[in-house]
């Protein structure tokens, strides 16, 4: 049952690779903008089952091949490593598209203040840019935290163990496939009702400067 | 400040033993192909407020920005705290600062006050103004807190300390910014039209704590359009037109006797 390990560790990955996206994107060298837009108009093109056949063969083969050629042992990549690498690189082109989004909505005078104060690049990401973004940011990622819980399913596809494959062979020894199938509906279902209620916490609080909006219908 | 009799003196001159804390020199902008300061010379001692005037487009705010390097200046002279700040050109031939951690040490020095007031919305008032000293100048956390609300008290806002800016009207939001920039003590104090975002009945309060400041002797650089203000507080006076300089001097001469025919239209005009 690595489903949610691999699902965190995804959404982890993506989360930085998205910001150093968007932050390339935004701000980077025109050689730094297009390898970022290559990346994002790939990833986002090709269907993900592909990409995660592609990216767990291909990947794992070239490791392999680079170290025989350095004379090292092959290795065996643990499934749990090759699955949050390659839902990671996946979620990290979405996330990147969003933080991109979120940081654009900052209001930009906030940015201007931090750094006519001398804010150093990094402070300004740290105790600004990230911050201030989160509000616009949250509604997003919490899509795309959603998706990688249930994308960790397609990752049954390179043999990885994980719920909706433990589901089908349980099913499959018992022959009884709906009470199975439904217990993995209701699993994910909590999985989501939990990240609902989490995720709303966060955004309240991320959100804890501006006024509600509902008094201004 | 200075009496009404010492109007035809010339500027600074009671100044002139007091340390230079912001010098422009012939002070080139250029957005692309448009250039919008021409060679603007400014100078600033210890204790004097200057006031920038001109009409709309008159390259105002872009001098303001290019003294901190909030706008990166074409070419020119800026020196801050007799510290010049250096330049260079980049691979597109752009000038850009040639040391950022230069141009960071002179920003922690340069009090900015905004016409949008631009505090930061997810630090409640007390957050924003500890943050620049807390993190950039490294100030002990309680120490920042204490000074933080001494200032606060200064502009009114002590009991707003745990609120977020989003909650306060235009007027506290700007007093409370002149906090935060109190609170780095800055050796001068800039402002971008501090008022002009505000509603009429908003300015007052606003401009008393400015003028509170400026009768302490606090060095200042003050874009306005409110006149009567700049008579009452500036030492000096800049009517900035089309890039350039089109004359200065005390408040005195500027608005009792100006001379160039486009000032005296301007006054009538705003007046
Ligand atoms: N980032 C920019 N890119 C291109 N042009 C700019 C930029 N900032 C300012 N300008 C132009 O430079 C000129 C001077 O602008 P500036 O903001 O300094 O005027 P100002 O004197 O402050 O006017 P106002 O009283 O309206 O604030 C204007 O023509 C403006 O359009
Ligand atoms: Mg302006």
């Amino acid at each position: 049952m690595h489903s949610l390990e691999i699902a965190v560790g995804a959404t982890i990955v993506g989360l930085l690779i998205g910001t150093w996206g968007a932050y390339g994107k935004l701000y980077g060298g025109p050689v730094v903008r297009d390898l970022f837009a290559v990346y994002t108009t790939v990833v986002r093109a090709v269907p993900e089952l592909v990409l995660i056949l592609l990216l767990y063969y291909a990947g794992t083969d070239l490791i392999n091949q680079v170290l025989a050629a350095m004379g090292y042992q092959r290795v065996d990549i643990s499934g749990l490593v090759a699955g949050i690498a390659v839902l990671g690189f996946v979620q990290g082109a979405y996330s990147t598209e969003v933080i991109r989004g979120a940081i654009l909505a900052i209001p930009q005078g906030q940015i201007e203040a931090a750094r006519a104060f001398g804010m150093s690049p990094g402070l300004l990401l740290r105790r600004i840019t990230l911050p201030a973004m989160l509000p616009f940011a949250i509604p997003g990622l919490a899509n795309l935290w959603l998706i990688a819980t249930k994308d960790t399913a397609l990752l049954a596809v390179v043999g990885f163990f994980e719920l909706t494959l433990a589901t089908r062979q349980a099913a499959g020894v018992t022959k009884a496939y709906l009470v199975f199938f439904l217990a993995a509906g209701v699993l994910y279902l909590c999985v989501t009702l939990v990240s609902n209620f989490l995720l709303g916490r966060a955004e309240k609080w991320a959100r804890r400067g501006m006024p509600s909006i509902k008094e201004a219908r | 400040m200075s009496a009404v009799g010492v109007a035809a003196v010339p500027s600074g001159e009671a100044q002139e033993s007091a340390a230079e804390a912001i010098h422009v020199e012939n002070l080139h902008k250029k957005f692309g192909q448009l250039h919008v300061l021409k060679g603007v010379s400014l100078s600033a001692r210890d204790g004097e407020v200057i006031a920038i005037i001109g009409g709309s487009g008159s390259g105002k705010s872009t001098l303001l920005r290019c003294i901190n390097c909030l706008e990166n200046p074409t070419s020119g002279i800026i020196r801050v705290n007799g510290e010049e700040i250096k330049l260079k050109a980049d691979s597109h031939g752009h000038t850009v600062p040639a040391d950022r951690r230069q141009i960071e040490r002179i920003r922690s020095k340069l009090g900015m006050v905004f016409q949008n007031f631009n505090l930061w919305s997810h630090m409640t008032l007390i957050e924003n103004v500890i943050e620049v000293p807390v993190h950039v100048l490294g100030v002990k956390r309680d120490e920042a807190v204490a000074q933080a609300e001494k200032l606060l008290v200064r502009v009114g806002l002590a009991e707003k300390r745990d609120v977020y800016p989003a909650y306060l009207s235009g007027g506290q939001q700007q007093r409370a910014a002149i906090a935060r920039a109190l609170a780095i003590n800055p050796r001068v104090m800039l402002f971008d039209e501090p008022t002009s975002a505000l509603d009429p009945e908003l300015v007052g309060e606003v401009l008393k704590v400015i003028g509170d400041l400026a009768g302490e002797g606090r060095t200042m650089v003050l874009v306005t359009h409110e006149m009567k203000f700049a008579r009452e507080v500036a030492t000096h006076v800049v009517y900035l037109y089309n890039g350039l300089v089109e004359e200065e001097g005390p408040p005195e001469q500027i608005f009792d006797a100006p001379k160039s025919e486009r000032l005296k239209q301007f006054i009538r005009n705003i007046g």
